[in-house]
């Protein structure tokens, strides 16, 4: 995917003017975080889980080798293979190499946000092999050439009608915008497509350490379809989803189902393990998992390591008023919203994102709703650190905080600079209580009013009472 | 005046906003607390808390006011300001500096001592005397670092529970960020502003005619905003209301506006 997030000013301002985007995210905020609130309330010990879920998740961090290697030897125990893949590039090809042993012309695809990571789809396609994606969100937005702007919800920017055009466009049946007909039209092109697929791709929401099983949940049903019909299953997981045994395992499924929708557990919870078995009814016959790292043992030892704790659950970008207020697109990469302003730095690098980490209130909404307990706003000030470290930050940004840096280190001159400020602001609104249009400072007046100070300073009035009490 | 041993002695942060602004909400603050019987003194050494340096990733000069802050403190046995987000920033001292510093000690010490406004009253000196009275109905914006940084949320309701007259309709969404931000609103300021608009709305849904809160950088915004809107919804910070010291104009608005000069 192409990196946009240079652009994020532009994005943003572009999305808060598309009255349609603006429509979908005003009902997004009565869906999830509705639901949510619901699913916890009902669930007495949801913090201390959460406890739970941070430690487990720390201490796997802390042993994620020994895990990733556990799983590694049971995946091959059950007649399954393990990749290691460091870069994009090597999960990539790897892919590749896999589809081409199998001579596969066509792949099936569960949703799986790494696979966005690594641009797969574009790889496989210009090797001529035909992806297909089979989670609804994700097959809307394939035939659109479109990308997803929510991590859990992919087509949440789209409507019915943007719906209804492109099933026509693409389908060649009548038009329809009944939601109900749009389903069933989707579920017959893509039967064709599970039956014929040669090979089927998934993501993994977790990496179980003690049996070599993956897991996938899901909504559609389409992941099991796609990972027990075609021949070959390929599994795509970055390397911090492992947990050690599935005990943990449903923990973190507790938390995730109720922190993302609000369900108290997602409807197709999907275990595989290994290849198809003699005596198994049914499953594929070679089973791959392809484990990416692209950065992420990087993170660990650095002040980003909590953000490998990240289940993916979507709470924070479902609660973040900025991501609210623009949509995941503007965010210009694959991952949008809070969690994707801590990931995409360490990804795509500070000097191509660095609004991410700034285009925030740190208003800790996103904190308060991780299931893992990640202090997101924190993570987020480190890069703006990075940032200032490397010299990114804009001049005039770098300039304004060196100049009140100078004034804000000395007391008294610090005095003299409130006293002058208060007095020109009292000028500017002359007998108003406010100021409509402030020199440099349109940023605040374009909007809205400046309110104009009540006179003296307190410092300098309360110098002068303590002086009249004295006197 | 005089002054017994056995009074609790504050330091007062002024707080930026507080001092340039609207010194009356620095008067109201010490009202308070000489009611609730402390005994108030304002260093002359403190500037900022530093957050605008913190925010924006200087962590250096973020080192060096909290240093200047640190010190101007040192003796009080409290510190209280009329701002969550600026004492919140007083608490992310001891982040500062490694475990090894002294500075370190000296951030913590302070952390344990600084206390918002209305958590002081309410949750240190159990303050319950609140002699004042306002007429008209309110509604309360929760500012995010009290909020999320330091947990209040009843104690303000707590106290205007007893101020007479006032009755409390809360609005939607009262949690929910207003853009403000600080240098966030004038970095991404049409982003702010849509944040700042949905909020001016569920303040007018509420049918309070006073927006009140606990920090003046969201009072400003909002305040400024519903203005620019025309909308007749007054804004004025909690100390205000709970000293009882609301003659003067609200926020954003002249003595004319109240058509006391008709
Ligand atoms: S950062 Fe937390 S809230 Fe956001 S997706 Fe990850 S686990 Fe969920």
């Amino acid at each position: 995917m192409q990196i946009h997030s240079p652009e994020f000013k532009e994005n943003a301002r572009i999305a808060l003017h598309n009255e349609p985007l603006q429509a979908a995210l005003g009902q997004f905020k009565f869906g999830f975080p509705v639901n949510r609130a619901r699913a916890i309330a009902n669930l007495p010990e949801f913090e201390t889980l959460r406890d739970h879920a941070r430690d487990l998740k720390n201490h796997i961090i802390q042993n994620l080798d020994i895990y990733l290697e556990q799983f590694e030897q049971q995946v091959t125990a059950n007649g399954g293979h393990v990749h290691w893949c460091s870069t994009a590039e090597d999960a990539r090809q790897a892919i590749l190499d896999i589809c081409q042993h199998v001579g596969a012309k066509t792949v099936t695809k569960g949703k799986s946000m790494v696979s966005e990571e690594i641009n797969l789809n574009d790889y496989l396609e210009a090797n001529g092999i035909e992806p297909v994606e089979t989670d609804l969100g994700e097959y809307i937005l394939q035939l659109r050439g479109d990308h997803p702007s929510h991590i859990i919800a992919p087509a949440i920017h789209l409507n019915v009608d943007d719906v209804a055009d492109t099933f026509h466009e693409h389908h060649h049946r009548p038009r329809s915008d009944d939601p109900q007909t749009l389903m069933k039209e989707a579920r017959e092109v893509l039967r064709k497509k599970f039956v014929s697929a040669d090979v089927g791709i998934t993501g993994a929401n977790f990496l179980v350490a003690e049996t070599g099983s993956t897991i996938i949940v899901t909504n559609e049903g389409n992941g099991d379809l796609t990972q027990t019909l075609p021949k070959t299953h390929i599994v795509i997981s970055s390397i911090e989803k492992v947990v050690p045994n599935l005990e943990d395992m449903s923990l973190f499924l507790r938390l995730l189902a109720r922190s993302s929708t609000g369900q108290e557990f997602t409807v197709y919870n999907t275990l595989s393990t290994g290849p198809r078995r003699p005596d198994d009814q049914d499953g594929p016959e070679n089973f791959h998992v392809v484990l990416v790292d692209n950065g992420r043992s990087d993170m660990v030892g650095t002040d980003f390591q909590d953000m490998l704790r990240c289940i993916r659950c979507a709470a924070c970008m479902n609660h973040c008023p900025v991501y609210g207020a623009v949509g995941g697109h503007s965010y210009g990469w694959v991952y949008p919203g809070p969690m994707g302003s801590v990931l995409t730095p360490q990804m795509i690098g500070i000097d191509k994102s660095a609004h991410l980490p700034n285009a925030s209130t740190a208003c800790g909404k996103c904190q308060e709703v991780c299931p893992v307990r990640i202090p997101l706003p924190k993570l987020m000030r480190h890069w703006r650190e990075k940032e200032f470290e490397q010299h990114l930050t804009p001049s005039t940004v770098r300039w304004g905080l060196a100049g009140w840096a100078f004034f804000a280190k000395r007391p008294a001159l610090y005095r003299w600079l409130a006293r002058s400020s208060a007095w020109f602001m009292r000028r500017m609104a002359g007998k108003k209580g406010r100021i409509s249009k402030l020199p440099m400072a349109g940023g605040w007046t374009d909007w809205r009013e400046m309110p104009a100070p009540q006179g003296a300073t307190f410092m300098d009035q309360w110098k002068k009472r303590q002086s009249g009490d004295q006197s | 005046m005089s002054h017994t041993t056995d009074q609790p002695s504050v330091g007062l942060f002024v707080t930026c906003l507080a001092d340039m602004f609207r010194p009356s909400v620095a008067f109201a603050t010490v009202k308070l607390l000489e009611a609730a019987g402390c005994r108030v003194e304002v260093p002359e050494r403190q500037t900022c808390c530093g957050q605008p340096a913190f925010n924006s990733g200087d962590r250096k000069t973020t080192q060096d006011i909290a240093k200047t802050t640190i010190e101007a403190f040192e003796g009080f046995q409290y510190v209280v300001g009329p701002s969550g987000s600026c004492i919140g920033m007083l608490h992310h001292y001891p982040e500062l500096f490694s475990e090894d510093d002294p500075w370190f000690a000296r951030a913590e010490a302070l952390k344990k001592r600084a206390f918002e406004i209305t958590s002081f009253l309410t949750d240190v000196v159990q303050f319950e005397q609140i002699e004042a009275q306002f007429n008209g109905s309110i509604t309360y914006h929760d500012s995010c670092s009290g909020l999320r940084e330091l947990g209040i949320k009843k104690q303000p309701r707590q106290l205007l529970s007893k101020v007479k007259d006032l009755s409390l309709t809360e609005m939607e969404e009262s949690e929910t960020c207003c853009g403000f931000g600080g240098t966030f609103c004038v970095k991404y300021p049409d982003i702010s502003n849509r944040m700042v608009s949905n909020k001016t709305q569920n303040i007018s849904a509420s049918g309070a005619d006073t927006l009140v809160g606990g920090d003046l950088g969201c009072l400003l915004n909002m305040a400024g905003k519903l203005k620019r809107e025309g909308k007749p919804v007054q804004a004025r910070h909690v100390v205000e209301i709970l000293a009882g010291m609301t003659d003067t104009p609200a926020i954003g608005e002249a003595e004319y506006d109240l058509g006391k000069a008709l």
